[in-house]
């Protein structure tokens, strides 16, 4: 923040530690649990336009010929016309596990590394994944408001849940997300097959070049993919009939990886068994009509939203920025696959 | 074989209760509580077997006024609602349904555990109350490596630990007496095990040693950041002391499928985020309770034709 430095520190610091560049919308701002900024500023030259005075243009392009890296909060886009303002940049750092908010492609032609936040959250997405199913499948919540709307004494049963042992999943997406939601459901004694871009040589599961193959075998779909073109309303409606009336879908991922209007028309006609569901096409707004439905648990995106997560992600982001400035490997970048 | 009489003490399973009429000339308390005394007079010498559950089982009253009761199909895994001792004096067989539950158990308590700590029930409510459009959730607290203390390692305990491990949590736990094949660390003290870890889980049977196992100085040594989970008895918390300290602050959470007075969980936890409350389902998924119900079935069959009991407790 501008307003933190003194003339005095100006002069010090931005001759001594190295620039980086804080991307955000406006409303966007860093964690402050932990304080990013004040662990950040101990080790780089943070420049925030939308803390400066300064018209924001005006800022940036003052500073571009300094600015080697910058920071992007959140979902913050990193766009081709944007990165054209900052003609030294070398490095985007993502702070999401998404990266479809950057131009990945604009990024490789001008030779930009990129790095994403996906190890440091990836516990905590799969564990979010496995809550929800669990979730779905023993009708937690809608048992916990049962339990509070006073009805267990009047209503002597309640409707029998699902057996989570010996569930068919398929994950589409097998990253680090993926893989650590794979390791947790084997412990529960889930058979686990996959679907990705490319299958992988050393996993011992078996692989789906096609979605909708992986969804005739399995009894749960979990969406752990990155957001692409390709990947844009991967689960339509033929891939969930094929899924079958008492499919699950979990997704984690992004709300367009599913033909959202389809999903509700699905779950409405019964034609899936239920849904798990932390991400929507059009955040905050979720489907009206899936707020009446028992078999279907809500998240509002939060997947990621843990003390631990954050920290995590601040010892990411400061190691990536260091072994940047000093020519070393980058921990998290993504690759040009 | 139409003709044994058989006993059920409640509503437990239409499925069950079905089996049974298809096989036995079966008898259902509950259509006898306005004529007890009768319906006693008249039957109670050609009852030959009760199957009891969680509910209401075979306490001594009712196993006295059955003279000639063989045998007690428990359609639960635990066996507190079983006088035991009266069954062993009169000779009077026990069998039980573990192993099939096993599973669901043991995912409930994990399931639960993740409801709590990332607050599952609490975001869903969220975004059902249109909340959400105002402003985001808060942060949860993280499950995967958090330790987890497991009271009684059996059965059910042993797979919640299974679980566990795959999300990174060092496994502790409290039982009798150390289980010889496994790397888990072992407290002989149950105080100890709940200052040394985060998340504790109640697997254990219910008997007179572990009534209140988990007391106020357990509670308070869970403490401020410790979650506790019940998927055993309500009968092994002492809830008074349980519903002070999470009003209080005092323990961070509570995962419970299970309550002294059920149905009748304490009303002052309906208001909490911190805690998750389901109405005793942890074996009650369709496959359980059909597989359940198929254990009961045989273990009578195979009594009353003279073969060995399946899942005989004594």
């Amino acid at each position: 923040m501008a307003t933190k430095e003194t003339d005095n520190q100006q002069q010090r610091s931005s001759q001594e530690l190295p620039v980086v560049l804080v991307n955000r919308l406006p409303s966007f701002r860093l964690p402050s649990k932990p304080p990013f900024e004040d662990d950040l500023l101990s080790h780089f030259h943070l420049l925030d336009p939308h803390d400066s005075p300064e018209p924001y243009d005006s800022f940036l392009s003052r500073h571009a010929s300094s600015i080697r890296a910058l920071i992007t909060v959140g979902t913050t886009p990193v766009t081709a016309e944007f990165l054209n303002l900052l003609p030294c940049l070398g490095l985007v750092v993502g702070t999401s596990a998404g990266l479809d908010h950057i131009d990945l492609p604009a990024c490789r032609s001008r030779g930009i590394a990129v790095t994403n936040a996906s190890s440091a959250f990836s516990e905590d997405v799969a564990d979010c994944a496995v809550g929800l199913l669990i979730d779905v499948l023993r009708r937690i919540s809608s048992a916990d408001r049962f339990v509070r709307g006073r009805m267990w004494p009047a209503k002597k049963e309640y409707p029998l849940g699902f057996k989570l042992r010996g569930k068919r999943v398929g994950i589409v997406g097998l990253g680090s997300i993926g893989s650590e939601v794979a390791t947790r459901l084997s412990a529960f004694d889930c058979s686990i097959a996959y679907s990705s871009r490319k299958k992988k040589p050393s996993v011992p599961f078996p692989f789906y070049a096609n979605v909708g193959d992986l969804a005739s075998n399995s009894d749960v779909l979990i969406l752990c993919c990155a957001l692409t073109e390709e990947t844009t309303h991967i689960v339509n409606k033929d891939v969930m009939i094929a899924l079958g009336k008492q499919g699950v879908i979990i997704n984690v991922g992004r709300g367009y990886l599913i033909d959202e209007k389809e999903l509700v028309q699905c779950l409405l006609r019964g034609e899936i068994g239920g849904a798990g569901l932390d991400v929507f096409e059009n955040e905050p707004n979720v489907p009206k009509e899936l707020l009446g439905l028992d078999n279907v648990v809500l998240s509002p995106h939060r997947a990621v939203m843990t003390p631990e997560s954050f920290e995590a992600l601040l010892q990411l982001t400061v190691a990536n920025l260091k072994a940047f400035f000093s020519n070393k490997p980058l921990l998290s970048v993504v690759s040009n696959e | 074989m139409n003709n044994t009489c058989v006993l059920v003490t409640c509503p437990m399973f239409t499925y069950l209760e079905q089996e049974l009429e298809t096989r036995f000339n079966l008898f259902k308390l509950w259509d006898h509580s306005s004529s007890k005394a009768e319906f006693f007079n008249n039957y109670s010498s050609s009852i030959k077997a009760v199957v009891g559950n969680t509910k209401v089982g075979a306490d001594a009253k009712l196993i006295d006024s059955l003279p000639n009761l063989e045998i007690v199909a428990s359609y639960s895994v635990g066996l507190d609602k079983i006088d035991l001792d009266k069954c062993k004096q009169r000779g009077i067989k026990v069998t039980n349904t573990p192993d099939v539950l096993t599973d669901d158990v043991a995912d409930l308590a994990i399931g639960l555990a993740l409801a709590v700590l990332r607050k599952v029930c609490v975001c869903d409510q969220f975004v059902r109350s249109g909340n959400w459009i105002n402003g985001d959730f808060g942060l949860a607290t993280k499950f995967s490596g958090k330790s987890v203390g497991i009271v009684g390692l059996g059965r059910i305990g042993s797979a919640i630990a299974k679980r566990a491990e795959a999300f990174q949590c060092p496994i502790s736990y409290h039982s009798r007496s150390k289980k010889p094949n496994t790397n888990y660390k072992y407290y002989l003290n149950i105080v100890d095990l709940a200052a040394n870890c985060e998340i504790l889980v109640v697997a254990c049977a219910l008997t007179e040693e572990t009534h209140h196992i988990v007391n106020r100085k357990v509670i308070d040594a869970l403490g401020p950041k410790g979650f506790l989970i019940n998927i055993a008895r309500g009968a092994h918390v002492d809830e008074p002391e349980l519903v002070s300290a999470l009003l209080e602050g005092r323990l961070g959470g509570a995962g419970l499928d299970v309550f002294e007075n059920e149905p009748e969980p304490p009303e002052q936890l309906f208001a909490l985020d911190n805690v998750v409350l389901v109405p005793h389902v942890g074996s009650d998924t369709g496959e359980t309770s059909k597989a359940m119900a198929d254990l009961v079935i045989s273990n009578l069959e195979a009594h009353f034709k003279g073969k060995p009991l399946l899942t005989p407790v004594i």
